[in-house]
């Protein structure tokens, strides 16, 4: 098993002087292909600065991060643009749909913008609307959607493709328990089938889907529960 | 639990004996909580006793069965239209153990507090591994279980809910004017 994702001793310092906010402080983090990672922990704990930051959204103030054994802080912004766009698949908190595209069109954005053609990026897109189980409502903006359609259609556009590390920010917030429910079996079985994912939630039902929950408080991984993969045992990462 | 109308309930449905009637009640639970053959034994005794269950002859294997007299199915009517009872709460020993924890001097309370949730979301994990490996076949002994399983699931989700809203509390009162021994705990609680 590979890691897919590596953070090693990441630190983000939001401003400077007295109005400094240290929102991680020394996090280690790895998810390999094929594992579901969830990460729990109060508001402001700093989790959406653990995922953006893994995301190559955002970056650390010192630390390193890899994807897929390429150092993301080192890369030029065309080159993390490329890498976001084609590795990765991202769920933002407030979902980000673009509001001048239709669901399909928002989906098939990602594809097209990687020079896929947009007759077969439009079919990759209508997949994974299937797959969220709204294909209905391919051609609705997303101001005519409720907060759970949006919400599916963000994560139809996280998964649409190969990607090969899937990043969800309170990706089940908008959506009741049932549909909560398919998205996690949606994600696991992406995982399932050779990605990495992780997962930020506040609702331990969910983070139960997860092989690992790493618990954040203040910026530090306090604990964490569920297997350890034997490479981690093998690592002796643990000083 | 109440052995005594689970196995009453059981035979509503036809006479069985007792080793069968222990398999029935576990394959509808899981195994969740199991059920020793001596117990079926001694409560179909106590329940002859009381008139709810006579004998109803062998069946080819030289099992003795059981079925239900007229009060027994009685017995059953009133169980399933009857709500279980909520006017005692039911001994909690990690309520109790975290009210001690927060008055007694001296103990770790962010630490007992994570470790607990750390084991509940574990075997939050695995019912959920379970429930995924479940229901497939759409049975109705697999419906019964998986109604289980959701039980299980929401108790541990709602144990994991209420020891975040702890901490939550405990974190708050750390930052406010506190008694001596409950701002040592909740003092704890955010180092
Ligand atoms: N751009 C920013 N400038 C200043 N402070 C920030 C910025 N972004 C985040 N923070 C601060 O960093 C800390 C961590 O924020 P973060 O968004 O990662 O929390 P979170 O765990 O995702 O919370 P929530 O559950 O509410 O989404 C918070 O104290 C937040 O106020
Ligand atoms: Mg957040």
């Amino acid at each position: 098993m590979s890691a897919v994702l590596r953070l090693v001793d990441v630190h983000r310092v939001h401003g400077e002087g007295e109005a400094a906010v240290r929102a991680l402080r020394g996090v280690s983090f790895t998810a390999h292909a094929g594992e579901l990672v969830a990460v729990m922990g109060p508001s402001g704990s700093g989790k959406s600065t653990l995922l953006t930051i893994s995301g190559g959204l955002d970056q650390p103030t010192e630390g390193r991060v890899e994807v897929e054994g390429v150092d993301v802080v080192g890369l030029s912004q065309q080159q993390r643009a490329r890498m976001r766009r084609t590795s990765i698949g991202y769920v933002f908190q407030g979902f980000n749909l673009v509001p001048a595209l239709t669901a399909v069109e928002n989906v098939a954005l990602p594809r097209e913008l990687d020079g896929v053609r947009s007759g077969q990026a439009r079919r990759d897109a209508m997949r994974a609307l299937e797959e969220v189980g709204i294909p209905e409502l391919a051609d609705r903006f997303p101001d005519d959607m409720s907060g759970g359609q949006q919400q599916r259609v963000a994560i139809a556009r996280a998964v649409v493709g190969e990607r090969r590390l899937i990043l969800a920010d309170e990706p089940t917030g908008a959506l009741d328990t049932e549909t909560g429910e398919e998205i996690l079996r949606l994600l696991r079985a992406r995982c399932d089938a050779g990605a990495a994912g992780v997962l930020v939630t506040h609702e331990a039902r969910h983070a139960a889907w997860a092989d690992r929950v790493v618990f954040l408080r203040d910026g530090v991984v306090v604990d964490e529960s569920g297997s350890a993969p034997v490479e981690d045992l093998l690592q002796a990462s643990h000083p | 639990m109440s052995v005594k109308h689970a196995l009453l309930s059981l035979l509503e449905q036809e006479p069985m004996y007792g080793y069968q009637l222990r398999q029935e009640f576990e394959s509808r639970t899981g195994g969740t909580w199991p059920l020793n053959v001596g117990q079926v034994y001694t409560t179909l005794t106590r329940l002859e006793r009381d008139g709810l269950v006579e004998a109803a002859g062998e069946d080819e294997d030289g099992h003795e069965r059981w079925r239900l007299t007229e009060s027994g199915h009685e017995e059953v009517a009133t169980w399933f239209t009857t709500p279980v009872a909520r006017t005692q709460p039911p001994r909690d020993e990690l309520a109790i153990k975290l009210a001690l924890a927060v008055t007694v001097p001296g103990v770790d309370v962010g630490t007992l507090i994570q470790r607990q949730r750390s084991a509940s979301m574990t075997a939050l994990q695995d019912y959920t591994r379970l429930k995924r490996q479940a229901g497939a076949s759409g049975e109705a002994s697999d419906l019964a279980w998986g109604l289980v399983l959701d039980s299980l699931v929401f108790a541990a989700e709602a144990e994991i809910r209420w020891l975040d809203h702890c901490e939550a509390r405990l974190r708050r009162a750390a930052t406010q004017e506190v008694p001596a021994t409950a701002a040592a705990a909740a003092e704890q609680v955010t180092r």
